[in-house]
């Protein structure tokens, strides 16, 4: 029994319900999302176990790790899966640096500056994140065959050649760079680029020593983010490019080549390829920015 | 000394009308009004960081209203202090100078200044996240004056500190004031701001300006004290 005196000051608190169901709600409806991605990729990396289906992956789990990642590496034995990695490593690295390169002056201009026809441009940037990207090849490759495409492609091979595999890849990519970058520069006080004015900066400079540096980890999010779109673009390549073995194959390409012929076992291998370039990709960006402008952000 | 004269503002749903008053140089002006009357939306016209409808604003003697902030001589203190987070206190100090190209060795000689003017040589190698309200408002005040402007913007400088910090910072404006020749409009809602700093305050109150109390600018300077001499000759 508690003390009488207990009893009525507790009758005057108020009783609120528990927070355990509510994060508990949090916790399963997020952590189902997980198991989903690690179930997927658990189930290439079993399907490429050497003897998988045997009891043998639970017994030696090592072992069959090993195994797994001897055979995800077993196509860069051949020589066109080797063509399609390193074709894929060098556009995605170039569209990713296209991208920024875009995405930073853009993602600013919407950002900073009202002006004629901006809700216009806004919503045209939104067109390769909505379209279908298989339209998107399309209306590539009927772009080039235009007067004005065909006229430039005197000069550079695009279609059916690497540049198209590029443009396909930036046509994308590019647009979702620019969102990241406007979210940042919207998020970033624009204050500080007004007192740099009248410190004696014009908007340039302001830009950039001001602007520029505190959007760093933006910047870095924005290239990572085209980099990974670009390196899991697929149907506009297709169209665009073709699938010629040596010549415009990319990882994607491959996987679909080798599903095309009914070897699952190399377009799993191929996959998980893919998936361990995007994993060492996005670990050495995380360590370079840790190290630049996220190291020197938390600095005390 | 700021000359503003029918000036007229538009600022969101409001609009101000008609705003003159001078405030002589090396005087010290404060500006009160209530929370959405449209102080700072004139210190910032004053900087040029917008654009009156009509009107013209003099500073120093220089007609100013169309040029850009950075031709204005001027140095501002927002209401956030907005130090730059990317730079060292060093570096926030340092950085109107860097833009105007200065020499390392001028840079390195003034902010040296700045830093025993407003006490925080400790805090030069510092960022400003780590930074206490009273320690960020010394540099943004310290970044304000580097480059030796003629007139001072400050908006609610004192309005996030405590009562020890305001009674520091009043004591750091007198000082500052009596060892630079610079022209303040200092924008509070504080009686207490004004009773302690104020040579001259304005009102501002349903989109106008009146002037309320007004004193000759008394020269209360005190003896410098040892160490201090070489410093006022430089500000």
């Amino acid at each position: 029994m508690m003390p009488l005196a207990r009893d009525t000051e507790q009758s005057t608190q108020r009783h609120v319900a528990s927070d355990v169901p509510f994060v508990c709600a949090l916790a399963v409806v997020g952590g189902l999302y997980v198991l989903l991605i690690l179930a997927m990729l658990l189930a290439d990396v079993a399907f490429l176990a050497p003897g998988h289906g045997s009891a043998d992956i639970i017994r030696h789990p090592l072992n069959a790790l090993s195994g797994t990642l001897a055979n995800a590496l077993a196509p860069l034995r051949t020589p066109e899966i080797r063509y399609a990695l390193k074709l894929s490593l060098i556009s995605c690295t170039v569209t990713a640096i296209l991208s920024v390169y875009v995405a930073v002056p853009m993602g600013y201009l919407l950002s900073r500056f009202h002006f004629p026809l901006k809700g216009l441009m806004d919503a045209v940037l939104d067109i390769p994140i909505v379209l279908p990207p298989l339209v998107i090849g399309l209306s590539l490759l009927i772009l080039f065959q235009t007067p004005a495409g065909r006229f430039v492609q005197r000069f550079i091979p695009v279609t059916y050649c690497v540049p198209s595999v590029i443009l396909a890849q930036f046509a994308v990519a590019c647009a979702f760079a620019v969102r990241t970058m406007r979210v940042t520069f919207d998020q970033l006080n624009p204050r500080t680029e007004q007192v740099a004015l009248t410190l004696g900066c014009n908007r340039f400079q302001a830009f950039w020593r001001i602007a520029l540096p505190e959007a760093r980890r933006g910047v870095l999010t924005a290239g990572t983010l085209a980099w990974a779109r670009a390196l899991g673009e697929f149907g506009p390549i297709l169209v665009f490019s073709g699938a010629t073995r040596m010549r415009t194959e990319v990882l994607p390409t491959s996987v679909f080549l080798e599903l095309s012929v009914g070897n699952i076992e190399a377009a799993v291998a191929v996959s998980l390829l893919m998936v361990i370039a995007a994993v060492v990709v996005l670990l050495i960006v995380r360590v370079a920015g840790s190290e630049t402008s996220f190291g020197r952000a938390v600095r005390p | 000394m700021i000359a503003v004269h029918g000036l007229r503002l538009r600022a969101g749903a409001f609009a101000l009308e008609g705003i003159s008053f001078e405030v002589p140089s090396r005087g010290y002006a404060v500006l009160m009004g209530r929370t959405g009357s449209g102080k700072t939306t004139l210190l910032e016209a004053i900087c040029g960081l917008n654009r009156p409808a009509a009107g013209s604003i003099r500073l120093t003697g220089r007609e100013v209203t169309g040029l850009p902030p950075a031709e204005r001589d001027i140095g501002y203190v927002p209401q956030d202090r907005a130090l730059f987070t990317t730079m060292s206190v060093y570096e926030n100090l340092a950085f109107a100078l860097s833009v105007r190209r200065w020499t390392k060795t001028q840079i390195d000689r003034r902010v040296g200044e700045l830093a025993n003017l407003l006490n925080i040589r400790p805090l030069l190698g510092r960022m400003p996240q780590g930074l206490s309200g009273g320690e960020s408002q010394r540099v943004a005040l310290g970044r304000a004056l580097a480059a030796r402007p003629s007139v001072l913007l400050l908006d609610e400088p004192l309005s996030a500190l405590d009562d020890q910090s305001r009674g520091e910072m009043h004591a750091l404006l007198k000082s500052v004031r009596e060892q630079t020749d610079v022209t303040t409009l200092h924008v509070t809602h504080h009686v207490d701001d004004a009773e302690q700093l104020a040579d001259q305050v304005l009102m501002i109150e349903n989109g106008k300006i009146r002037e309320t109390q007004s004193k000759p600018y008394e020269d209360h300077r005190e003896i410098p004290r040892p160490g201090e001499t070489s410093v006022r000759h430089n500000l």
